[in-house]
Order: structure tokens, then C-alpha cells, then sequence
């Protein structure tokens, strides 16, 4: 069953053109990955199934209904959630907080239980608390412990990835989506979080969308590839089918001869 | 849910409540436009005359808004930064002026050949201006190009007060009255509006300057490299610009349209305190928004159309509200009119340079 | 500082020696600068008048202000043309010396040069039709009354002294220079606020006090600076280390008894807050009750802009409101003449303050949203004018003769009612104060309970990356119209104590003046620091109060202060307790990350390469 489907998605951007009447599908407890050139136009189309900017045409369906208008964070409480491809953290607030922010839609909390502490509200901020301490704790002992009161800016740029991907996981998301999770990872790093990729679907039950550039992750962990060249779908199968695909060598040899 | 998501919706349908109130508030304001220019206009309160009279006055109120305006703008247009300080470059021009006037008043030229000492008040307004505004950048604005929007905009707070108030220890806190100049007293007619000479000059130099300074900015050379300034620091950089020395001269084209505004202001009003640039100031801010900030023509476009709203709308349309003592709540409807161009049409009348810029 | 850190190239190999490369050191152009900045901090702060308006505030026997503003420049300019630039690690920091003293002596000397230009062209034309303050007394005081130019000479050695003492600081170590500053600022507060001083200790009985001042000037004496200038160093050389300690073990505490702990020290707070207007008296509470109307709006405004980053330039109105709606509910009208004289105001339901409180709350609220909806989608910058645009129309609106009728116009509100507080009317100063700083607490406790809640996890996600607080689940136009809405309360509160402290409300105590002051309060408190907004409101409105001769410099001093802070010190002076802790432990984090790398390195070398990298 499809869990995300995009139908003749079109986005413009002053001329030009990102995303050209794409259509895709993402199944239920599926691991997809998204891959392409630069400028292709592949975080331009998370940009648009989050609600980050509306579409020009086209349709995005999330367990079978039409999620475009909606606000980003209407979009992230009906399970869709994300990473950026440039980790865009809240760099002043501490590790468990960021995650803590997370929880927000999952969360009912108002000014007035807050100002009195009402016993609602102690449990509710327990529980948020430990269900950020858990998602931070799917990555080992990486973020937990003193980690947790350290600001983000404190982290490195690997625990700065993965932080942004413990947030995600905090919101309950049916849908992840990761933009280039591994970029700026050691050849080590990426191994390992090539593996959790698979573990978040195996043992959270979590369907994956991600972008990446590195093809040994793509081939590591993903069931399905979809590669676009100017915002068109140009080719679609497993990293063996599109590895040998016509199209998809003279998208990525074809750009670099001529760069 | 779903019947809110249209296949091709252009517009994210958002926030209805929100957007509920925005459109009440647009049509409170159409109807009390409509009603009150209506109860106004059929009340013939005022005569076609005297209604003349007040589009002279916004018209001549609306050019030296204008050219303050200029500064704005082109500081945003390549910092993307609002220099709250930049009245205050205004009113130190004008006050350099009022000195150089009150000097020269005493001598023989102010009667014979008062050319001279217009001329020369001219020049230092718009040399202090343009001094005040180059320093302003080199001290308190280039050493934050780069951090956090915010940052620089407090900053330029600070700056403002710091002017005012040092121009008040300085030069002393009392209201000062320029010596009126004999050419430019009485009036002309054209086309049966009755035009003061002082009018006249204001809005026939503010022309005048903005023709040049567009004619500067899109064919010259440097016109092009402030452009591509605008357009991309790091690729005009690239290209061999001096972005500093580019951004600096920004300001000093601000600052001297300032200091010309200041002259014009002390024809026109024949008065100036520290505290003259601070509403002129936020009302060419504004002028500036409601042309499309970043846009050369918007500024003046902006500058006419707030001076008209200003000086004919509490006439036109809250008396006719039956609003008392409307003339008082001019500035009222100056704000109002930010406030209201800012959620209607942000980009300004113009469009705004670079619109994707407002996040 | 963690620049130095921050500034090792990663190419320099880790386990290497560090090649010693010698660092700048400092430069002709350096001094020079320095010099002449220090010479026309001088010129401008005579010339706007201070120096004289200074001169009968003294602080040490015969030392008054005025002469420790004129030397204040070259020392502190003297320290900076003397000091090296910062060194990056790797390289030889410079040896200090004899050149870092004639470095600060020179911009001294230079300070004092162009000192004697301004005295020399400002001695010689009568420019006072210009420059209304500077007076031949003016000129006269900054050169010791000995004539133009002997005088000059004089004031260009002081500042060349200064300036070498400045360039000396140098050679200090770190710790001794930062307490020796702290004392001497501390010497100078106990001069300046000596009414304040003498009154608390006699008040507490300080035996000693007749040798500390003088008892006509009312400056410290030579034994009672130096007293003070001693404890403060040994205070602070002893304290500065203790009390991060003395956090740190409170924290390590277990749940339980941190919270004993906590409530202790709060018991111990408000019981100081409960004796102090008696130690205080009259006058000094009343300075006091007007630092706390002013603490309850930075309060507010600290929410606002502290957490949720909504630069407020408005904030008064609010204020206004909350007067406003007081004044007009609670307004004592006389019998049988209201409605019927000509300008007078119509309506007046003449409630009690406490039946009033709900109705101010709802108006607030109300200002709220209304304020805060058509913003809901501005940019920080834009924000803050049309905010500034709503502040001002919100005064016109009370002048106006179209509210006339119910806000009276420039003539205000007048004989606005009481407060009773369990059957006692509040009049004196003293119960002002327990009133006040009821409501600050509660505003205190409303800022933490807040900001670790979920509404204040969202405002603190808003200020940092507004879109991706969006995309990670906050309802952004819920956040920020709830952050307008409780500072339009908090300083709502404020206006209608205010309102009923004052007696009266006009519309002129409502001006863009009062936005900006509660800003610079919020700012040089260190956003989002509630100590530092407490500590900053008194300190910068209680100031002025006490000082009448500072208030008319008032603004100049807050917007100096406001470019200063976001030049210099962006974080407050008084960073909130995360942020220090954070500029600690970067420092420990980047040397960690040092040493992981280092290892890191190690081990990929004795490992196989990896295939394909």
C-alpha cells in the first residue's frame, strides 16, 4: 500500500524549472532512495512534501489524502518528519531540548497547565523527556548521558547528523525523510549509520525516504532507487537496474565531462 | 482536511482563522475608505481649493519623505539591513544647514546674493549627511555584516539615540528657527493649484535628484557594481568589486539624499530640534516599504503616496467617519497605512526587489 | 578565550611540535588609533557637557566624576593601544614589556594632543552659538583652571600617565587585572551611590561610617576607598572561582535536595526583599518602586524578545493599555458633575483595583492579539517597526480628541483610586514595594515556569530557525501570538500599578522612550537571562533616579550601551546560566575534540585504509 504517492508534482522557480511532473510512490516499510546530480532537484522535492513551499501543480498524498496546503507542522503531526541537508539544528538549545521541540505535536500542554504545574503537565513533560532521551539513545552512547545538556553548537558535525535525525525519529514520524544524512561523515560513520538507516525501519517500523550521494549507502540499504535529472524521474528500480541504466550514466558521466 | 488541498493549489491554504481576520480587517478598511470619502465629499465641507491645497501639501511633504527614502532603500537593497539611524543622518544635515544659515543670515549675502548661502547650506547638509552615515557604517555596521538580522538592526536603534541625543548635548535641546529667505516667499498657480514657492522648490529638486540618481545607479559604471553588490557579495567580489568600498558609497549616496532632504526640510519647515529625524524618518521608512522597498522609483512612488495619505485622508476619510479633530491623527493614519501595506501587499507597490529574500 | 582555541588550522599536524612562528604583535597604527579615539572621547563628553555637570558629584575626597571620566578614556584606550593582538595557537605570543607601557603612554600622549587641539580652537572662537555646552568654565575644568595652555600641558601629561598606566595593565596577570578593575569599579560605585550607601549602613548600624565619607561632599574618603578598592579585590580574586563551584555543586546535588536547597535560598531572597525597604527608607523606596514597574515590563518584554526572538519596539503600548484600563475603571468620579462639564470624562464605573485586574488582563490580552496577528508573519526587522508604528498609535489614540470623552484627552485620567490590600489602603512607599515586587515575583516565577515548559521549548526553537521549528511540529502562529499575549499582561500589570502609584495617567508617559529603555534593560540584562534583566532594570533606571545630573545623559549613555553591547557582547553582561556554561565548555569540548582527533588519526594509521576512500 502506498504511503506517500506524488502525482504530476511541478515546482518553478523564477523559470526554472526543479520539479517537472513528477510522479512516485513510497510503500509502507519501504527504504527508497532518492539520488541525482546536483540541482536536480531532490531537496527541492522534500521541500515540498513537508509544506516548506507550495507546489504549481500536481498533487502529494499521504495515506491516501491531499497534504498539499497544509503547514509544515500539520504535515509533521500526520507523520511525515525530516533532516536538512545543510543540519539545521536550534544551535543554542541543548542537545535533549532540541529533541524535546520534537515532541510538540505529539504534546498538548498550554500556557496556563505550564504556569501551574498542573499534575497533567509534570507527566506529560516527564514523558516528553524520556521519549527524547530515547530517541537520542538509538544511536549508542553518542548523545546521551552529559550529551545531553551540552548546547548543539558543542557537538560535532557527525553527532550534528545525528541529532537532527534523533529529532526527526522523536516525532513519531510514519515517514522519515533524510537529505544527505551521511554527507560529511568518515568512511566508518557512514557505515554505521548506513546500518541504522535498516534498523530504524526494522525495529521502529519506520518507511524511509532519503537522499544520498554516496552509492555505497544507496546500495547498502536501499530496496528501491529513483533517480531524477532536472526534476524529471529518469529512472526507477534497484540500485543493479539503475546502476546500468543508459540514462542515469549519461546524467552523471554526460554532467561531468562537460563541467 | 481533505477538501482543503486542491490538485494545484498555488496558495497554501493556511491559518484560516488567521487569514479570517486578515480579510476583516481588509474590508473594515475598504468600507470606512468608501464611506467616510463618501460622507466627505458630499458634506462639501471643504472647497475644491482648499482640497487642492492639501494634495500640494502631501505632494511637497511626500518628495522630501522620498528622498529620505532613498537611503532606506538603498541600504536594503544591498544589506537587506533597515538602518534605523538613518533619520537621525537626516537631521544632523539639517541641523549643520540650520547653522550655516544662522551665520550667513547676519551677513549681506543672506539679502543681496542669497543664492550663495543657500548653496552653501546645500553643501554642508549634505556633507554632514553623508559624513555622519559613512561613519556610521565604518564604526557600528561593518563589523557585524554577516551576523544574525537582528543584530545590526539593535545596533542601529542604539545609533539613533546615541545622534539624538549627542546633537542635543552638543548643539543644546531648544527648537531652531531658520531665517526665512525673501525669494522664496509667496505663491504660484499652475492648472489652479495654488503652489508656495517653497513647495515648488522642494518638489522640483527632489525630481530633479532622483532622476539623477536613477540615471547614476543603472547606466554608470559604479551604478553597476552597487547592482551587482545587490545582487551577490560573493560573486561581485569575485568579480573584482570592492564590496566594501561599494557598500560604504551606498551609504554615502543615502546619506547625501538625506542632507539634501535636510535642506529642503528647512525650506519648507524652517525648523529643526535633535529630535526632527526621528518620524520623518519612520514615515520614510514606510514610504519606502509602500513603494517596494529595495527599488529606486518605489521610493518616490512611496514617498508621494504616503505625503497624499497623510495630508488628505484624515480630511477625506475620518471626518467624513465623523472622527473629531481628524487633522491630529495624522501620523495615525501614516502607521496605519505601514501596517496595512505590510499585510496586504508586503512587496510594495513596485514589488519589492528580490521578494523571495522575506522569509 | 575560546577564539584562540577556535583558530587552530586543522591542517597543523596534531602530534607535531608546534612550530614557532612569532605572533603580531602590537602596531604603530594600533596606538594611534587608540590615541586619538581616547583624545575625542574626551573632547565629546566635555563638549556635550558632562564634564561639567559632573563636576560637584564627587567620589574620593576631592576626586569627582568628572576628572575619572576624563581619565577613564586614556586608561582604558591606554590598555588597548598596549595590548597584543590575540595569539593563535601555534605561535610564540609575544614577550611583554617596556613597549606595551610606552604603547599605552604614547596613545595617552596622543589623547592628550588632540585634547589640547579642541581646548586650543574652542579657547580661542567663541563657538558657543553653536556648541552650547562648551562653556569657558568647561574649558576651564579640563584644564585645571591654569590658563588655556599651560593647563593643556598639564591635562596632555594626566593623559599620557594614564595612558602608560593603561599600557602597564598589560603586564598584570589575568586574574589580579580583573579584580583589580572589578574593585575600582566597585570604589567608584560606593562614591557615586553614596546617599544609597550611607543610608543602608546607618540604617544597619555600620560603625565605621563617619571614617568611610565625608560628611558634607558626601565622597569616599582616602581610607574608605582604599578599604573598599581592598575587600572588593580580595573578594573577587577569592569568589570568582567559588561561585561557579558553588553551582556546580548545587547542581550535582540529588533531585530532593536541590529542591530543599532552592527553597532555602528563595526563603532567603524574599526574606531580604521583606526588610529591605526599611533599610532603604523613604526615598530610596520610592526609587526603588519605580526600578520595579520598570522590572515588571523588562520582565515581559524579556519573554517577547529574550526567548521567543519578536524584536517588540512597541512594548509601551501595552504598558498603556494596562494603565489605561485601570485608570478608567477605578477613577474616583465626582458626584454629580461627570458628563456635564465641558471636556470632561464621561464614564467611570469606579471599581476597586481588584475588581479592575480582570478587565486590565482581558484589554492586555486583547492588545495583544491585535498587535501581534498582522506581525504573526513579519520578518525580525520588519516586526520591530510596525510594532514601533503600533506603540505610537496606541498613544495618539489616548490624546486624541476623538477618545477624549474616556481617556480625557492630554488631560488624562486623574484621581485614579487606591489600592486596598486586606482592608489596608497602600499609600506608603514601603507597602508600594511589597506590592511591586509581589507581582515581580510572580512574573520571575512565570518566566521559568515558562521557559521550561513546551510553549517555551517553541518560543526558544522560533528565535533560533523559525522554519525549522515549523517543519519539526510548533505551531509558530500559536507560539508567537502566545508570547505577545503574556508580555502584554506582564507589562500590563506594570502599567496599572503604575497608573494607581502616580495617581493620574497622561498620555506623554507613554512614549517611544519607554520601549526603548525596557530594551536596553532586556539587552544589557543578557537576553533571556532573568538575574541579568533583574539586576539591569535596577541598575539602569534607579541610576538616572538617584543621579539627577546622569538623567539628562540618559539616552545617549543606553544607546552608546546598546551599540557597544551588540559589538562587544552580544550574550548580555550577564549571560544566562546556560550560555556561561556553554562558553566553559566549549572550551573542554574543543580540547576533547582535539584529543579524539589526535587519536582518531593514530588509529587510522596503524589500521588497513579503507577500500574506496
Amino acid at each position: 500500500m502506498a504511503l506517500l504517492e506524488v502525482v504530476g508534482l511541478t515546482k518553478d522557480f523564477g523559470g526554472v524549472r526543479a520539479i517537472d511532473h513528477l510522479d512516485m510512490h513510497v510503500d509502507v516499510g519501504e527504504i527508497v532512495s532518492v539520488i541525482g546530480p546536483n540541482g536536480a532537484g531532490k531537496t527541492t522535492l522534500f521541500n515540498l512534501i513537508t509544506g516548506m513551499i507550495p507546489p504549481d501543480e500536481g498533487d502529494i498524498r499521504f495515506e491516501g489524502r491531499s497534504i498539499v496546503g497544509l503547514r509544515p507542522s500539520q504535515i509533521l503531526s500526520l507523520g511525515i518528519a525530516r533532516t536538512f541537508q545543510n543540519v539545521r539544528l536550534f544551535p543554542e538549545m541543548t542537545v535533549r531540548e532540541n529533541v524535546m521541540v520534537a515532541r510538540h505535536a505529539r504534546t498538548r500542554a498550554g500556557v496556563v497547565s505550564a504556569l501551574l504545574r498542573t499534575p497533567r503537565f509534570r507527566r506529560e513533560e516527564a514523558e516528553t523527556r524520556r521519549r527524547a532521551e530515547e530517541a537520542l539513545a538509538f544511536f549508542g552512547p553518542r548523545l546521551v548521558g552529559y550529551r545531553f545538556d551540552q548546547t548543539a553548537v558543542s557537538l560535532s558535525y557527525a553527532n550534528r547528523r545525528r541529532l537532527e535525525i534523533a529529532r526527526a525519529m522523536a516525532s513519531d514520524p510514519k515517514l522519515l525523510l533524510l537529505d544527505e544524512p551521511t554527507a560529511g561523515m568518515n568512511p566508518r560513520e557512514t557505515q554505521e549509520l548506513t546500518e541504522l538507516i535498516g534498523k530504524m525501519r526494522d525495529e521502529k517500523g519506520l518507511t524511509i525516504l532519503f537522499i544520498e550521494h554516496d552509492m555505497r549507502v544507496v546500495k547498502g540499504v536501499a530496496e528501491r532507487v529513483i533517480v531524477l535529472d532536472y526534476g524529471r524521474k529518469i529512472a526507477e528500480g534497484t540500485y543493479d537496474e539503475v546502476a546500468h541504466n543508459e540514462q542515469v550514466i549519461e546524467a552523471y558521466l554526460g554532467r561531468r565531462a562537460t563541467a | 482536511m481533505a477538501q482543503l488541498a486542491r490538485v494545484g493549489a498555488r496558495r497554501a491554504v493556511q491559518l484560516p482563522l488567521l487569514d479570517g481576520f486578515v480579510w476583516l480587517v481588509r474590508v473594515a478598511a475598504l468600507l470606512a475608505v468608501v464611506w467616510g470619502s463618501y460622507r466627505s465629499l458630499t458634506s462639501g465641507r471643504l472647497t475644491p481649493g482648499q482640497w487642492r491645497d492639501l494634495v500640494v501639501i502631501g505632494l511637497s511633504q511626500g518628495a522630501v519623505y522620498a528622498l529620505i527614502a532613498l537611503g532606506y532603500t538603498m541600504v536594503y537593497g544591498v544589506l537587506r539591513f533597515i538602518n534605523f539611524a538613518h533619520g537621525e543622518v537626516f537631521m544632523t544635515g539639517t541641523m549643520a544647514a540650520f547653522f550655516v544659515a544662522d551665520a550667513l543670515s547676519r551677513t549681506g549675502l543672506w539679502t543681496d546674493q542669497v543664492w550663495i548661502p543657500l548653496l552653501a547650506m546645500l553643501g554642508v547638509a549634505v556633507l554632514t549627511s553623508t559624513l555622519v552615515a559613512v561613519l556610521l557604517e565604518r564604526v557600528a555596521y561593518r563589523p557585524l555584516r554577516g551576523k544574525p538580522r537582528l543584530i545590526p538592526f539593535i545596533t542601529a536603534i542604539g545609533a539613533s539615540f546615541f545622534l539624538q541625543y549627542a546633537f542635543a548635548g552638543l548643539f543644546g535641546v531648544d527648537v531652531k528657527n531658520f531665517p526665512p529667505v525673501a525669494l522664496f516667499e509667496g505663491k504660484l498657480d499652475f492648472f489652479g493649484f495654488r503652489f508656495l514657492k517653497t513647495q515648488l522648490l522642494v518638489i522640483g529638486s527632489a525630481l530633479l535628484m532622483m532622476g539623477f540618481l536613477y540615471a547614476f545607479v543603472e547606466k554608470t559604471k559604479t551604478g553597476k557594481a552597487i547592482r551587482a553588490v545587490a545582487e551577490d557579495q560573493e560573486i561581485a567580489r569575485l568579480m573584482g568589486i570592492d564590496v566594501d568600498r561599494t557598500i560604504a558609497l551606498v551609504f554615502a549616496i543615502g546619506g547625501a539624499m538625506a542632507g539634501a532632504a535636510g535642506f529642503l526640510w528647512s525650506q519648507h519647515f524652517g525648523q529643526v530640534s535633535f529630535r526632527t529625524g526621528f518620524l520623518p524618518g519612520i514615515k520614510a521608512f514606510t514610504a519606502a516599504v509602500l513603494g517596494g522597498i529595495g527599488n529606486i522609483p518605489g521610493a518616490m512612488i512611496g514617498g508621494v503616496v504616503l505625503g497624499l495619505v497623510e495630508s488628505v485622508s484624515p480630511s477625506l476619510i475620518l471626518i467624513g467617519l465623523g472622527i473629531p479633530a481628524a487633522h491630529q491623527l495624522k501620523d495615525v493614519v501614516a502607521f496605519l497605512a505601514l501596517v496595512l501595506v505590510l499585510i496586504f501587499r508586503p512587496m510594495g507597490i513596485l514589488g519589492e526587489r528580490l521578494a523571495e529574500e522575506r522569509a | 578565550m575560546a577564539e584562540t582555541v577556535r583558530a587552530v588550522p586543522r591542517e597543523v599536524p596534531l602530534g607535531a611540535a608546534p612550530p614557532a612562528f612569532a605572533a603580531r604583535d602590537i602596531t604603530l597604527r594600533q596606538v594611534v588609533r587608540n590615541g586619538v579615539l581616547a583624545g575625542l572621547g574626551v573632547s565629546f563628553v566635555t563638549a556635550v557637557g558632562m564634564v561639567q555637570a559632573f563636576e560637584r558629584r564627587f567620589i574620593v575626597s576631592q576626586l569627582s566624576l568628572d576628572y575619572i571620566l576624563v581619565v577613564a578614556f586614556p586608561l582604558a584606550l591606554g590598555y588597548l593601544a598596549g595590548r597584543p593582538p590575540p595569539v593563535l595557537e601555534g605561535f610564540e605570543a609575544p614577550r611583554l614589556g617596556a613597549k606595551n607601557v610606552l604603547a599605552g603612554l604614547l596613545a595617552g600622549a596622543l589623547a592628550g594632543l588632540v585634547l589640547m587641539a579642541f581646548v586650543g580652537i574652542f579657547g580661542n572662537f567663541d563657538v558657543r552659538d553653536v556648541f552650547t555646552n562648551v562653556s569657558p568654565e568647561a574649558l576651564a575644568r579640563i584644564t585645571f583652571g591654569e590658563g588655556l595652555f599651560e593647563g593643556s600641558l598639564a591635562m596632555l601629561a594626566v593623559q599620557a600617565a594614564f595612558g602608560a598606566l593603561g599600557g602597564a595593565l598589560n603586564l598584570v596577570p589575568e586574574r589580579p587585572r580583573r579584580a583589580a578593575f572589578l574593585a575600582a569599579v566597585w570604589v567608584v560605585a560606593f562614591g557615586l551611590f553614596s546617599p544609597l550607601v550611607r543610608q543602608v549602613l546607618d540604617n544597619l548600624g555600620f560603625p565605621f561610617l563617619r571614617y568611610m565619607y565625608r560628611s558634607v561632599s558626601g565622597a569616599l574618603t582616602r581610607t574608605g576607598a582604599v578599604a573598599v578598592f581592598v575587600l572588593f579585590f580580595v573578594l573577587s580574586l577569592v569568589a570568582k572561582g567559588s561561585r561557579l563551584q558553588a553551582g556546580e555543586r548545587f547542581r550535582a546535588l540529588p533531585e530532593s535536595q536541590r529542591r530543599v536547597v532552592g527553597g532555602l535560598a528563595i526563603l532567603a531572597v524574599l526574606g531580604l526583599l521583606a526588610v529591605l525597604p526599611h533599610i532603604l527608607g523613604n526615598f530610596l523606596s520610592e526609587i526603588l518602586n519605580f526600578a520595579g514597574i520598570f522590572l515588571l515590563m523588562a520582565l515581559g518584554l524579556n519573554i517577547v524578545v529574550g526567548l521567543a526572538g519578536l524584536l517588540d519596539l512597541g512594548y509601551v503600548a501595552f504598558f498603556a493599555v494596562g494603565a489605561y484600563t485601570t485608570a478608567v475603571l477605578t477613577w474616583d468620579r465626582p458626584e454629580g458633575l461627570a458628563g456635564t462639564l465641558p471636556g470632561s470624562i464621561r464614564w467611570g464605573p469606579e471599581l476597586t483595583f481588584w475588581e479592575a485586574l480582570p478587565f486590565v488582563i482581558l484589554a492586555a490580552a486583547l492588545a495583544g492579539i491585535i498587535v501581534g496577528t498582522p506581525v504573526l508573519r513579519m520578518r525580525g526587522d520588519y516586526l520591530a517597526i510596525v510594532t514601533l508604528g503600533f506603540g505610537e498609535i496606541t498613544r495618539l489614540l489616548f490624546l486624541s480628541t476623538w477618545f477624549k470623552p474616556y481617556f480625557g484627552g492630554a488631560l488624562g485620567v486623574q484621581r485614579i483610586a487606591n489600592i486596598e490590600v486586606f482592608g489596608v489602603e497602600i499609600l506608603s512607599p514601603q507597602n508600594f514595594f511589597y506590592f511591586i515586587f509581589g507581582f515581580g515575583v510572580l512574573a520571575v516565577y512565570a518566566s521559568y515556569a515558562l521557559q521550561n515548559s513546551r510553549i517555551g521549548r517553541a518560543w526558544t526553537a522560533i528565535r533560533e530557525d523559525e522554519s525549522v521549528a515549523e517543519a519539526m511540529g510548533v505551531n509558530v502562529v500559536a507560539a508567537k501570538l502566545w508570547a505577545f499575549i503574556i508580555g502584554a499582561i506582564i507589562a500590563s500589570f506594570g502599567g496599572a500599578i503604575f497608573a494607581v502609584k502616580v495617581g493620574s495617567v497622561f498620555p506623554r508617559s507613554f512614549s517611544i522612550e519607554v520601549s526603548i529603555i525596557v530594551l536596553v534593560i532586556v539587552i544589557v540584562g543578557g537576553l533571556a537571562s532573568v538575574p541579568g534583566v533583574i539586576l539591569s532594570a535596577i541598575v539602569l533606571t534607579a541610576t538616572p533616579e538617584l543621579l539627577q545630573e546622569l538623567a539628562e545623559y540618559r539616552f545617549l549613555i543606553y544607546g552608546v550601551l546598546l551599540i557597544f553591547m551588540m559589538l562587544k557582547r552580544p550574550e548580555g553582561f550577564i549571560p544566562s546560566r546556560r550560555r556561561l556554561r556553554e562558553l566553559r565548555e566549549e572550551e573542554l569540548a574543543q580540547d576533547a575534540w582535539l584529543r579524539a582527533a589526535r587519536a582518531q588519526r593514530e588509529r587510522e594509521e596503524l589500521a588497513e585504509p579503507v577500500p574506496g576512500s
